[in-house]
């Protein structure tokens, strides 16, 4: 029996003389497993099983019940429109994060963190790195302390040049997304740090979305294995598959947020019932915020959305 | 007891020669007086070879083509010396400061330490040669037979006790005179020695100790003592101050950032030798840049035509690299321009840093590689928008300033924990101004230009809360703050709207989230 041309990566030739089905059979097997190709397939003995991470409170015990915390080495995504309560969210994770001592980064791409409500979420400054872009130096605002307290003299704030605006506005986003983009890249190679925050609010969608989804995949894979969380809020999804964990803010329930309190009332009340009111009796006093869970790689997909509400006080309340 | 001598042979030619190693293994010559009467002060000895010798002018020496001319730098010097004060403390704290080229050890108690008497010379000599210094190391059981040792064998000696006379009287008998202060009376001196026939050391030694004392007096009978290796004063410690600087005159101007950064490079790893070779770290950086005269540019860190810039580091951090690329940041953010002629580089030195990580307390960034990251992300966004907020005292909206970034110390976890979660507030930087339309004494509309194009009913208002504050001074202010709900496209978003009283303006500070 004389052997038929084997050549890797060819289809082998099988001579008139073959008629066995079996040894057909068998010189297809000795074919395939002299394929190069076959080595780079691995054994299930030798798969790595990725042990779960660990997860992160966020200090808020609804959510930490609905996903279990935030996980460590992982890029998790927070989103929602405005008045969401993401940005409460953020802040109540870093204020946990700090109180733990751990050191965290806030990239802030629209300059927009309040210090006094950080302080009154608890959070320790001397564990904030913040990190404000956005300035693009003295041609794009200038407040100027007068009589008056303050006279903000905005460059691009006339109404009537809306079209120089706009380019100037997406410009200066995409500048803003640049200087996050390698601001981020240098804070995750740095490392050390416990939590690190992508706040990427108050820039449009159109920008968001030009992010390429390489650099989300880079990010990702600069915190995989150590214990550094990558915590990103917008107002649109933008992460996509990079996210272990994606939870959504606001949705249906959103119309009646914000729900809200008067001195008057013991019940939770929607603004229509209360508009008639004088405005100087009404006060934000609490913020109802609807959370889902979008995706959590950690768990097995739910068959029905997770969802999970709470309420947050207002700075001003007593 | 022991004495261990480090003697830097043609000192002013080594001074020059360490803040520029490129003319090590060169002939060089340097020179001193005013021109055109400049005349050659130091040789090495290559510059021997080719003829040159001290005391030659300017004209003569430039006749040999291969010899690199280089004008005296007494800053040169006495960074050269300071360096070899540190690495004689860096083996033992006596230490006595003889000549801007020697300094005296007393070994007594460090064989323990470094090991026997001639591994302590090699070691000694091999921390100078790493301060860029070549030095000539003489270990003897008196001062002066160290003094002289060093002074007159190249390389590490070590004369045996008992036999300094011995050792010694090849030399030559100007050596005893290397220190003298009197010119005249030196000259006058070994002109008589020359008269009588005595050359070293041996021969003024054997001479008889009365007819000495008769023609030259007490100080003969002192030179004689001095020849035969026999000590006439004690040791005294000089306290040495810790001036970490180094000083370099460049040859021609320097306009680009790279080489000069490749100077800056040498002098760091100087100063982090010199502070190693003293257990310390460094605290600040002052970089001190002399600029061409006649230059057009200014500003304000320039005076006189000096570029000053000092960089602050949060902990004392001992890594040249770090330092230079700290330093290449700041001149990149904040250029000299104009041509930089002459370098002074000063670290402030403090205690290393001494901290010990625990097991359960969580990793906190490195300082040296945290120190760069802010340094470049600084670059990026801009100075002071990288940092620690800070609140200041006052009711006064938006009062914080921003502080430079180092991580506080662990509390252990014993911050206070919130009963409750707060409602965000997100500051819209500049605040945004609208026109708003009232109704029944309330807000009812909010029209604005720019940014997500926010406009619409007020479906709810609450306010307003007036707040006020510094009416004392010039800038005092008065405001008015609304929490408004208006409708948007994805539901009720809340804003915080502000009447400015004193300006009259509307503006939407931010948006609770």
């Amino acid at each position: 029996m004389s052997s038929f041309p084997c050549n890797t990566g060819d289809v082998p030739v099988f001579p008139a003389q073959f008629q066995d089905l079996a040894q057909k059979r068998a010189s297809v097997l000795r074919h395939i497993a002299r394929s190069e190709r076959l080595a780079e397939v691995r054994p299930a003995s030798r798969l790595e099983v990725h042990p779960k991470p660990e997860m992160l409170t966020t200090g808020i015990s609804e959510i930490d019940a609905m996903t279990g915390g935030i996980p460590r080495g992982c890029l998790s995504e927070l989103y929602g429109p405005a008045s969401s309560g993401k940005t409460s969210v953020l802040l109540a994770t870093i204020s946990a994060a700090t109180r733990r001592d751990e050191t965290c980064v806030l990239v802030d791409a629209s300059d927009s963190f309040d210090p006094a409500s950080g302080q009154a979420a608890g959070i320790d400054f001397g564990k904030l790195l913040w990190v404000r872009c956005g300035d693009f130096g003295k041609s794009t605002y200038v407040v100027r302390r007068t009589s008056s307290a303050y006279d903000c003299k905005a460059n691009d704030q006339q109404l009537t040049t809306k079209h120089n605006n706009k380019n100037r506005f997406q410009n200066n986003n995409e500048h803003q997304l640049e200087q996050v983009l390698k601001t981020t890249d240098l804070i995750l190679q740095s490392g050390g740090f416990g939590v690190v925050a992508l706040d990427l609010a108050g820039i449009p969608e159109k920008s968001v979305q030009r992010i390429p989804l390489a650099s989300w995949f880079r990010f990702q894979r600069a915190v995989e294995h150590t214990k550094t969380v990558l915590l990103v809020i917008s107002e649109f999804r933008c992460a996509e598959s990079c996210a272990a964990l994606i939870l959504k803010f606001g949705g249906k329930s959103s119309a009646r947020c914000p729900t809200l309190v008067s001195p008057s009332f013991e019940e939770w009340v929607s603004p229509d019932q209360i508009s008639a009111s004088p405005a100087h009796t009404q006060i934000l006093e609490k913020m109802r915020v609807e959370t889902e869970l979008v995706r959590s790689r950690l768990e097995r997909k739910p068959a029905q959305s997770v969802k999970a509400g709470f309420t947050t006080r207002a700075i001003r309340v007593g | 007891m022991a004495f261990a001598c480090i003697f830097v042979p043609d000192f002013p030619v080594e001074a020059i020669v360490r803040a520029d190693p490129e003319l090590r293994d060169h002939p060089v010559a340097v020179l001193e007086g005013k021109p055109p009467l400049e005349k050659v002060v130091s040789v090495n000895e290559e510059a021997r070879h080719e003829g040159v010798h001290s005391g030659m002018t300017k004209l003569q020496a430039e006749l040999c083509e291969s010899v690199t001319l280089r004008d005296r730098s007494e800053l040169q010097e006495s960074a050269a010396h300071r360096a070899l004060l540190d690495c004689a403390l860096s083996f033992s704290p006596q230490v006595e400061d003889v000549a801007p080229d020697a300094v005296l050890l007393d070994l007594s108690g460090l064989e323990k330490l470094f090991g026997t008497v001639p591994k302590i010379a090699w070691k000694i000599s091999q921390c100078a040669s790493a301060m860029g210094l070549q030095t000539n190391v003489a270990v003897a059981g008196t001062l002066e037979a160290a003094i002289l040792a060093a002074r007159g064998f190249s390389g590490t000696t070590v004369v045996p006790a008992g036999k300094e006379a011995e050792c010694l009287g090849g030399l030559r008998i100007e050596l005893l005179f290397a220190d003298e202060s009197d010119p005249e009376k030196t000259e006058e001196v070994l002109q008589t020695f020359e008269r009588w026939g005595v050359c070293r050391l041996r021969e003024l030694a054997a001479l008889p100790e009365v007819e000495l004392s008769e023609r030259l007096g007490q100080w003969g009978i002192e030179l004689q003592r001095r020849s035969r290796g026999l000590s006439h004063r004690a040791f005294v410690t000089s306290d040495s101050p810790l001036i970490f600087e180094e000083v370099l005159e460049l040859e021609y101007p320097l306009v680009l950032l790279e080489p000069l950064a490749f100077a800056l490079n040498r002098m760091l790893e100087q100063l982090c030798a010199r502070l190693q070779a003293r257990a310390l770290a460094a605290q600040e950086l002052h970089l001190e840049l002399m600029l061409e005269n006649g230059c057009e540019y200014s500003s304000s860190e320039q005076s006189g035509g000096v570029f000053k810039r000092t960089i602050h580091l949060p902990i004392p951090l001992l890594d040249p690299k770090t330092f230079l690329k700290l330093l290449q940041l700041d001149l990149k953010a904040h250029p000299a321009g104009a041509p930089v002629t002459k370098i002074i580089l000063r670290v402030e030195p403090a205690k290393p840093r001494a901290a010990q990580n625990g097991l359960f307390q969580p990793s906190s960034p490195e300082p040296e590689k945290l120190e760069l990251t802010l340094a470049r992300i600084s670059e990026i966004v801009g100075e002071a928008r990288a940092g620690s907020p800070e609140l200041l005292n006052t009711h006064r909206r938006e009062a914080f300033e921003m502080k430079h970034f180092t991580p506080s110390a662990a509390k252990n976890g014993n911050g206070p924990t919130p009963r409750e979660f707060v409602t965000a507030l997100r500051i819209f930087r500049p605040p945004l101004v609208v026109r708003v339309s009232h109704q029944n004494g309330r807000p009812s509309h909010i029209a604005s230009g720019r940014r997500d194009q926010i406009f619409g009913d007020v479906l709810w208002a609450a306010g307003p809360w007036r707040s006020s504050g510094d009416w004392w001074e010039r800038d005092a202010w008065m405001r008015d703050e609304w929490d408004i709900a208006l409708q948007a496209q994805t539901g009720l978003a809340l804003y915080r709207l502000v009447h400015d009283v004193v300006g009259g303006t509307w503006m939407l500070e931010g948006s609770y989230d």
